[in-house]
């Protein structure tokens, strides 16, 4: 805390103090609280952003155009292969709901296989099965019994891969996480908007006689806000920098974030994401900067 | 400059000044007395549009004051120098710094040569990096009257600026006083000290105001 409030000394240092600030006169107490409490929020901000990333990361990697869809595995003695796969190849043209097919090459499946066996993998003494991806089309898609019936009769070495069908739902829950993640951007917005706004308030409220004696000198109510001003807008700006500094060094020691990882160890930023988390600060700044005007402007169009 | 029409004012209860009519012409000297709770105070804070009046018309260098924006009221105050009753100060800013205070809220520079001067006039130089609070009442409405011509205003309006203040330096505020006037600026005076206005009449032609029974007055010769 003694710290938060060294580098809030220092800030305001390093912007320059105009007349118009000296002219209400320094509070302690309640700035290091609104200091304090905006590193809590932009603290909280890095970890619900997080979790927005993340989860729009898994949503955008399991409803991708490449997982939607469905894989049609056939595993069949190396004679039949090619003429069943001629023959799904046929059922799927007529298929209604089935946009297009493809047959995989040998270097495909060997790629989709690597992260599993390595590179070195023996492709030529191994009865690799043959994929056949589907799109579906837009709106609704096949009716996957029917097409495993007709496969069954038609092609016996061929299984239908429906993952289309539990992929949907986790997408659909990482999009809603992703959807909780910036309600709760929001909401700490909105948390520090009021909680500077109040500050504000009390700040007013105790220099009532300075705002009365600046009117009655002739000063407009604009220069009387902007020392107000200034100041709530530095304190959200310090605390939001410290909590922000905060809250990634907190995520950078969480294991590694990655495109591949699963949800949990997937919470944190991957490259260019860590530049998210820095527009927390002035965006800290501007929240602080509209909430303290507005407080300001109001109290003196309501009293002095 | 500042004009009243018809003008009536209460607080609520009964009227304590009704229909005034008053005419402060550019150069004009004028004192206002009545006794203490006549509503003098009330009258010039209706001048510097801290009161609107109840019914009437307040006209501040042309304008009807109910038709000024909150930016109108504050750039007509730049305009009239004020020397409150109370003093009002702030308490956190050295003398100099509130002497200097209308011209900093108004973005201008307070030339130090300016300030200095001034401090020495009112026998304040001394105090120069004083906190209020620390002063003594006469200190303060002289820091006050410092503070009301810093900007060299138009109208200067000045209630009871010598209460507190021994006869010297009263005569001293009025020459000052008289000497504005002479280079044209509009003066208004609130007192209840009779033998102020006798010693003024040497120096300046001053028109004396007198509220009695809610309304304005103009004194006889008989002071
Ligand atoms: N803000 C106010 N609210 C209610 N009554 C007031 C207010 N200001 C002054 N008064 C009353 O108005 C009367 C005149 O006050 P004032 O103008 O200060 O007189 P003066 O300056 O001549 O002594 C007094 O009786 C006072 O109590
Ligand atoms: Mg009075």
């Amino acid at each position: 805390m003694r710290r938060l409030i060294f580098a809030q000394d220092l800030l305001m240092r390093f912007v320059p103090a105009t007349a118009a600030d000296r002219v209400v006169p320094p509070t302690g107490y309640t700035a290091m609280l609104t200091t304090a409490t905006a590193a809590a929020m932009a603290f909280l901000a890095v970890f619900a952003l997080a979790l927005s990333l993340a989860a729009g990361r898994v949503a955008d990697r399991w409803s991708d155009a490449l997982t939607r869809g469905a894989t049609i595995r056939i595993s069949a003695p190396a004679e039949q292969v090619a003429a069943q796969t001629q023959a799904v190849m046929a059922i799927l043209k007529s298929t209604p709901g089935v946009l297009d097919a493809r047959a995989f090459s040998v270097d495909e499946t060997k790629a989709l296989l690597q992260p599993w066996f390595g590179p070195d993998l023996p492709v030529d003494s191994l009865p690799l099965p043959q994929l056949i991806e589907i799109r579906e089309s837009d709106g609704g898609g096949f009716d996957p019994e029917a097409l495993r019936l007709r496969l069954t009769a038609e092609a016996p070495g061929a299984v239908l891969d429906d993952h289309l069908r539990w992929r949907r739902p986790l997408a659909q829950a990482a999009e809603r996480l992703r959807l909780l993640g910036l309600m709760s951007l929001a909401l700490i917005g909105a948390v520090t908007a009021a909680m500077i706004t109040l500050a504000a308030q009390a700040a007013l409220a105790a220099n009532g006689q300075v705002l009365r004696v600046l009117r009655l000198i002739g000063a407009r109510d604009s220069y009387i806000a902007r020392a107000f001003v200034r100041r709530y807008t530095l304190r959200a700006l310090g605390g939001a920098a410290a909590g922000t500094v905060l809250g990634m060094i907190a995520l950078a020691f969480l294991p590694a974030a990655s495109e591949e990882g699963g949800f949990l160890s997937g919470v944190g930023f991957t490259g260019l994401d860590w530049l998210w988390p820095l527009a927390i600060p002035p965006l800290a700044a501007l929240v602080g900067f509209g909430a303290t005007r507005r407080a300001a402007l109001r109290v003196l169009r309501d009293g002095a | 400059m500042i004009e009243l029409e018809g003008v009536s004012q209460s607080y609520g209860g009964g009227e304590l000044l009704s229909g005034i009519s008053l005419r402060l012409a550019p150069g004009s000297f004028h004192f206002l007395t009545g006794p203490s709770g006549a509503g003098k105070t009330t009258m010039l804070k209706l001048c510097y549009a801290d009161l609107l009046p109840t019914s009437g018309r307040v006209t501040l260098f042309g304008q009807d004051v109910r038709d000024l924006s909150r930016d109108g009221v504050a750039e007509a105050r730049r305009r009239i120098g004020v020397v409150h009753q109370d003093c009002q100060f702030l308490d956190h800013l050295s003398l100099a710094e509130n002497i200097g205070l209308p011209l900093t809220v108004a973005g201008r520079e307070a030339g130090v040569a300016d300030l200095k001067d001034l401090l020495g006039w009112v026998g304040l130089a001394a105090q120069a990096r004083s906190l209020p609070p620390s002063l003594s009442g006469g200190e303060r409405q002289r820091a006050a009257l410092a503070r009301a011509i810093i900007t060299s205003p138009d109208v200067i309006l000045a209630d009871e600026p010598t209460g507190n203040l021994d006869w010297d330096m009263s005569l001293k505020l009025l020459t000052l006083l008289a000497e504005l006037n002479r280079m044209g600026k509009t003066i208004l005076i609130a007192t209840h000290d009779l033998n102020l206005i006798r010693a003024a009449k040497s120096q300046v032609q001053a028109r004396v105001l007198r509220i009695k029974d809610r309304r304005l007055q103009l004194a006889g010769a008989d002071l």
